[in-house]
């Protein structure tokens, strides 16, 4: 089968790889009919993961269909369509238990801070993505979930990360009506977080990014007020005068390690590797909250250190909020608001690609060229 | 400044999920769900047919785990060693880093022995890069070569005194 294959920073191709094999009596193999790249792909693209070891096939956010199952699995069959989450958990440990999703303690032998995930290096598990034609899907008893009658394969597909993380961020901020909302950050997760913070009755919505083409998309997709921080002397400074000198009620890290608009964090984070990445968006989002605010984080960091100012999370007295989106968790709201019409995380897709392309949508997405929000991969799209 | 979203209220679903009881902790409260926290049934163990490398902050492999790319080689045995360490430590995620930079070389040693010179134009997508970015490329190879001419000429003129 075709899959993708990880060289090195910003080297990608297709190659065939062997087919996946039913490994364990809760598997599955799913065949995969449309996968994207994610953001977070591209910290790994950027060589910014440790323990992404090259061979590797990326994608944790994908749909397909169902060829193969495991004995143990009985609430799938053989040509079942699914859109996978893209946590793997167990639903047993006590953080499954929980609805703590990310956090499964059965998934993943090689870290104890992050359940498994699809593709994501040896830190998330070590298992291949969804990037290929196929892929094999552990714990397919739990996660997957047949998407419903009716529903688009590219709503189904956002389903698996992108809107439910857009959708946790506003979540994890324990918006209440009327609060001013800060989010960090115009790419895809970003995006939602700004529609879904109205769902929880946010009064004002604000989105800063450096893209003028993503900023022009959110302020009619939110819809927010979007404003570039290249033209503001401070960001900080610019969130405080826009909030009566007081700032945010909640502001939302959806950028995490590949941030700019600081050059010591950018250099330190992201060409020496001196810090898990840049915390620029991390540093701002605890600056520009109010006193006794709640700052929520969603981007991802690397696992070893970033450069923030904790002192003022002290003095403030804010609340950090933060996890890997438990998918599970949320989707039978989201399938409810994307079925009432509420939502429609599909219109963010740009770009479609077939897999065999994969060099040229990593380039073009982590690039940000041809105002690329997000990228979708169909396999076999020229069959 | 002037919230510029007017009538926001009228946004399709807008406080549709407002819950007043969202406080700070959840779902890390969910103590109902939680039962008896630290013993739970535990899934089927998966059996490795390769090496697989754990977390020393456990005591033995998850129930399910990936059978990708095992450690080998020299960026193999750097793996080894940063796992005898914790996740807190930078003696765990430093070796780790520099395992993967020499594990990039050793997968271009790989592919020529296996006969296929990676092709790093294509695997890099420029032709994208020059699809989309034409003029920025243009641009980048004017100043380029602008410095380039400058340094010679410089370099040529203090020479010649």
């Amino acid at each position: 089968m075709l899959a993708m294959n990880y060289r090195g920073p910003y080297r990608v191709r297709v190659d065939h790889k062997p087919m996946p094999e039913i490994q364990h009596p809760r598997d599955a193999i799913v065949q995969v009919t449309r996968a994207c790249i994610c953001g977070s792909d591209l910290h790994l693209y950027h060589g910014m993961v440790p323990d992404t070891r090259v061979g590797s096939t990326f994608g944790h956010e994908f749909i397909g269909i169902v060829r193969e199952v495991g004995t143990a699995v009985e609430n799938l069959k053989v040509g079942d369509k699914v859109l996978v989450p893209f946590n793997i958990a167990c639903g047993q440990c006590v953080f499954c238990r929980q609805g703590l999703f990310a956090n499964c303690h059965e998934s993943n032998s090689m870290s104890t801070a992050v359940g498994g995930i699809f593709g994501y290096s040896h830190i998330a598990g070590g298992f291949d993505g969804g990037q290929a034609e196929y892929v094999r899907v552990p714990y397919a008893d739990v996660g997957p979930t047949v998407i419903p009658e009716g529903m688009n394969d590219e709503d189904a597909l956002l389903l698996t990360d992108v809107l439910p993380t857009g959708y946790q961020a506003a979540e994890m901020g324990g918006i209440k009506t009327g609060d001013t909302v800060v989010v960090f950050g115009a790419g895809p997760v970003g995006i939602m977080a700004a529609r879904c913070a109205w769902l929880f009755g946010a009064g004002r919505v604000i989105v800063i990014d450096h893209l003028e083409y993503r900023l022009e998309f959110v302020k009619k997709y939110a819809p927010c007020e979007a404003y570039n921080f290249k033209s503001m002397d401070d960001p900080v400074v610019f969130i405080k005068r826009m909030t009566d000198w007081l700032g945010a009620d909640v502001c939302i890290d959806a950028v995490g390690s590949d941030a700019c608009g600081n050059a010591m964090q950018t250099i330190t984070g992201k060409k020496l590797l001196l810090q898990a990445g840049s915390a620029t968006a991390l540093h701002w989002a605890i600056n520009s909250v109010k006193k006794g605010g709640i700052v929520s984080i969603v981007g991802v960091y690397g696992p070893t250190d970033n450069l923030v100012p904790i002192g003022n999370v002290v003095n403030k007295g804010i609340t950090v909020r933060a996890n890997q989106t438990s998918v599970k968790r949320l989707l039978p709201r989201l399938i409810e608001h994307i079925q009432n019409g509420i939502l429609s995380p599909k219109d963010i897709i740009t770009h479609r690609f077939a897999l065999e392309d994969i060099a040229e949508a990593y380039h073009i997405f982590s690039s940000k060229l041809d105002a690329c929000i997000k990228p979708v991969l169909v396999p076999n799209a020229s069959s | 400044m002037k919230n510029s979203v007017e009538n926001y209220k009228e946004i399709k679903g807008w406080g549709i999920d407002a819950d007043p009881l969202n406080e700070p902790t959840y779902p890390m409260k969910n103590k109902e769900a939680e039962g008896n926290a630290a013993l739970w049934e535990r899934p089927i163990q998966q059996q490795p047919s390769v090496e697989i490398l754990h977390s020393n902050e456990r005591p033995n492999l998850s129930a399910v785990f990936g059978e990708t790319i095992p450690p080998q080689g020299l960026s193999g045995a750097l793996r080894r060693y940063a796992f005898k360490y914790s996740e807190s430590r930078y003696r765990h995620w430093l070796p780790l880093l520099l395992a993967d930079r020499i594990n990039e070389i050793e997968g271009i040693v790989q592919d020529i022995k296996d006969g296929k010179f990676p092709n790093l134009v294509a695997e890099r997508g420029w032709k994208a890069r020059w699809q989309f970015g034409k003029k920025k490329i243009l641009k980048d190879a004017a100043i380029g070569i602008g410095i380039g001419l400058a340094a010679y000429v410089l370099l040529k003129s203090k020479a010649n005194k």
